[in-house]
């Protein structure tokens, strides 16, 4: 028996292709704004990126089984809005109830896609395309179109994303914590696998016993739970409730899955992918102010890297089918 | 301990009142390998579905190992032991060898998944059957020869004592069949009960020690394969009168409308000519998957031949292509009858670009009339016509063009006899008025009835030409089936 080779899996080696793409990034504006690397500056960047993070998690989830989630950034908001005035009407009640109000009604909020995706079966688009309109109207009819602001809000409210921890806030660890369970939620439990199967491959699962519409709804449910809190977490960050809040920013979660290498086909991403393409929006994001750039060319250059990327892998699977079919 | 590992008794499998089985029995003995045989649609792929638990029966008794069974769903079968090689390799492409061996099944510690372990016994099981590929490889790389042995693999990994073969050398080579046969009989002498579906004799005669015949939804017969001859499988598997049904005018053939020489498509079909004349109808015969439909797409011009040519006669509006996907490639299902009718005829219905809905109903209610299209009127969307309606609207459509060459693919697949002897009816009056037919079936009553000459395909080839004397069940069938 031989030695056994050491061999990256596709996923492993476009990982790494990725971060290799992402360091340079940084070392390029570290070497134009030595500034850049500097602790205090990375961990406000982290800051930044972490709600990013934790919403392009759940959304790869929905993804990886071929849906989509157009209502994340609306569920995030009207669970913000719940948690606003949850803490206008009980400001001593502390932020667990807080936690556990915006997961479960997320959760909920999940759940209906899910539901709406798996039992009736409606194009994904569609469907969360409509809830989406439909959390924002409901945003609008619970707070009367008010405003919740600051001074409404609870210290403990407020004080919990931003409280600082061996120099990071408790938002970038919390972050960090979702992100160490993707990663190991995604490999080592079985449901996470037959989420891949089903997303790869949905008649196949079929014939193996996974339903894929049931994997789907499990998607959206865990998706829209995730939404949830980052509604709390956001609202909480920038101290105001109010409709419009993260109007559109469902379009940079997507945009992060993309770039991190999630296939919108499904089947096809990894926890680690994501993470980095968060963190690559992000080094744009915070970087273009330092080189004088206007906010438009950030969305230029998301736009361009997802083009490519996409690009990228469909160039990669087209050569391994030429391979495949000069072999047999 | 019981001589049969698994038994089924009457079985009955109904769609919405159509019957797939009626009285389906079937007996798997230990060691043995089993041929099921029956034509297209005789509910050998239903069977594999209720085996895997995909389906559940109507009526009838599963027998395993002695005792009365229920397979309610795939993790059933497999925990029973059935293990299935699907036709179509259901594959994850997506995932490595190890991971499809082990979907929804995966071997678990503390209740994370074991990747050290799947690996390890994935490994072993592939080295039993000397698969030439290891765990760790994504499947998209593996060729459809490699699949299916990951397919066994996968069954092996279940520990399966049942295995199910649908049609799995539909797509191999004749090496890549050599070892498959080889893991087959490795699997038999093991003690293992194998049902073996196929098209091809010579595979049958080779491989199998039992037969059973199904035809229609019935087991017609069964028996050891020793006894038999491939001519009585045939006409245990055709057993019907043919004939009679098929309005077939005599027609005189004229001039030649289209010439094939030497048309080929890589990797689809090669080698293929034909001389279609006025008045004629030339049935295409072969076995689902022997090329027949990329003929036919490269004749209406949708794919590009690699090699030969196709000369059509001048004069009338060229070829016209009903095809088999009716729903998804013949009509647009939510525009009216009108509109479909129109869309290939807008040339003439609207000569500088604007489109009349006088004209186009006009045109559409004539062809109502004509082929007896049961519509509410030409406004009605087609999606809420009967199927056997919505191939008249197609036909249509290109009949209003009047083509030189019709090409009817599969033209009364799933359709009630009514329609179907309507489209037979229009077929021959085109064929009557001038037109050549070319009709691609794999209903043999069908081909048989309608056609002047007949052309057998199989694997992408020209087997077999046929006058209309010549044609009877038992040499088509011969032909498409390498018997």
């Amino acid at each position: 028996m031989s030695a056994p080779r050491i061999r990256l899996s596709d996923n492993t080696r476009r990982d790494l292709g990725f971060a290799a793409l992402t360091a340079a990034l940084f070392l390029a504006v570290t070497f134009a704004f030595p500034g850049f690397a500097a602790p205090r500056n990375l961990a406000g960047l982290l800051d930044d990126t972490a709600i990013l993070i934790m919403l392009a998690l759940g959304q790869m989830l929905v993804i990886l089984g071929r849906g989509i989630d157009l209502s994340i950034a609306a569920n995030l908001a009207l669970c913000g809005m719940l948690a606003a005035l949850f803490n206008r009407a009980f400001p001593e009640a502390g932020i667990v109830p807080v936690f556990v109000l915006t997961l479960v009604a997320g959760g909920l909020l999940g759940a209906c896609n899910g539901l709406l995706v798996w039992k009736l079966r409606l194009p994904p688009i569609v469907v969360t395309l409509g809830t989406m309109s439909i959390y924002r109207g409901a945003i609008y009819l619970l707070s009367r179109g008010a405003w919740v602001n600051e001074n409404e809000m609870s210290r403990d409210f407020l004080a919990f994303p931003r409280a600082e921890f061996l120099g990071l806030s408790m938002l970038s660890w919390l972050s960090l914590a979702v992100a160490a369970a993707f990663v190991v939620a995604l490999q080592r439990t079985r449901a996470a696998r037959d989420l891949y199967a089903a997303g790869g491959n949905p008649e196949a699962a079929n014939y193996s016993g996974i339903d894929p519409g049931r994997m789907q709804f499990l998607a959206y449910t865990v998706c829209g739970a995730i939404a949830g809190v980052c509604g709390y977490l956001w609202v909480a960050r920038f101290a105001v409730a109010y409709t419009d809040i993260a109007l559109g920013f469902e379009l940079s979660v997507i945009a992060a899955c993309l770039i991190g290498g999630v296939a919108i086909a499904g089947g096809i991403g990894t926890a680690v992918g994501v993470v980095l393409g968060c963190l690559f929006i992000g080094i744009i994001r915070s970087s273009l102010p330092l080189v004088g750039i206007s906010a438009f060319w950030q969305m230029f250059i998301n736009g361009a890297v997802i083009l490519v990327a996409v690009l990228l892998s469909a160039r990669q699977r087209e050569f391994k089918r030429t391979i495949l079919e000069a072999r047999t | 301990m019981h001589p049969s590992l698994l038994t089924l008794t009457d079985i009955r499998k109904s769609f919405g009142g159509v019957r797939a089985l009626a009285h389906a029995s079937l007996d798997l003995p230990r060691g043995a390998v089993t041929a099921l045989i029956g034509e297209n649609g005789a509910g050998k792929s239903t069977l594999v579905k209720i085996l895997s638990g995909v389906y559940q029966p109507d009526a009838g008794e599963i027998r395993f190992d002695g005792q009365a069974v229920r397979i309610a769903n795939p993790q059933a079968a497999r925990a029973l032991g059935i293990g299935v090689v699907h036709q179509e390799c259901l594959a994850f492409d997506n995932l490595s060898v190890a991971e499809n061996l082990f979907v929804n099944a995966q071997p678990s510690a503390r209740g994370l998944v074991d990747w050290r372990a799947m690996r390890t016994q994935a490994t072993a099981v592939l080295r039993d059957l000397d698969a030439d590929f290891d765990a760790d490889m994504p499947a998209g790389r593996l060729s459809i020869a490699q699949k299916h042995v990951m397919q066994i693999a996968r069954a092996l990994t279940h520990e399966s004592r049942v295995l199910i073969f649908d049609e799995p050398t539909a797509s191999l080579s004749q090496r890549e069949c050599a070892e498959l046969f080889r893991i087959v009989r490795k699997l038999r002498d093991a003690g293992c009960a194998l049902l073996f579906i196929s098209h091809k004799f010579d595979e049958i005669f080779e491989l199998a020690d039992r037969y059973a015949v199904f035809r229609d939804g019935v087991s017609v017969s069964a028996g050891g394969v020793s006894e038999v001859t491939s001519d009585e499988l045939i006409s245990l598997m055709v057993g019907r009168p043919v004939g009679q049904l098929f309005p077939k005018l005599q027609v005189e053939p004229g001039v030649e409308l289209l010439r094939v020489e030497n048309l080929s498509r890589a990797g689809e079909f090669e080698d293929v000519s034909i001389s279609l004349r006025a008045g004629e109808i030339l049935g295409v015969y072969g076995l689902v998957g022997a090329g027949r439909t990329e003929l036919a797409q490269v004749l209406f011009g949708i794919n590009a031949a690699s090699s030969g040519t196709i000369t059509v006669a001048a004069g009338r509006a060229g070829v016209a292509l009903v095809p088999e996907d009716r729903q998804g490639q013949g009509a647009v299902l939510p525009f009216s009858l009108a509109a479909n009718i129109a869309l290939p005829n807008l040339a003439t219905l609207a000569p500088r670009g604007w489109c009349s809905a006088a004209r186009e109903s006009q045109l559409a209610r004539k062809w109502i009339d004509r082929l007896g299209i049961k519509a509410q009127g030409p406004d009605q969307p087609v999606h809420h016509l009967s199927g056997g309606n919505q191939q008249k609207v197609v036909i249509a459509k290109w009949l209003a063009r009047n083509p030189g060459v019709l090409i009817l693919d599969e033209p009364t697949k799933g359709i009630d006899v009514g329609a179907k002897a309507a489209v037979h009816a229009v077929t021959s009056e085109f064929a009557r008025a001038g037109g050549a037919v070319l009709m691609i079936s794999s209903d043999l009553p069908e081909i048989l009835g309608m056609s002047d000459r007949v052309l057998v395909m199989r694997r992408g080839r020209v087997r077999g030409q046929f006058t209309r004397a010549q044609a009877t069940s038992e040499s088509l069938l011969r032909a498409a089936s390498d018997a």
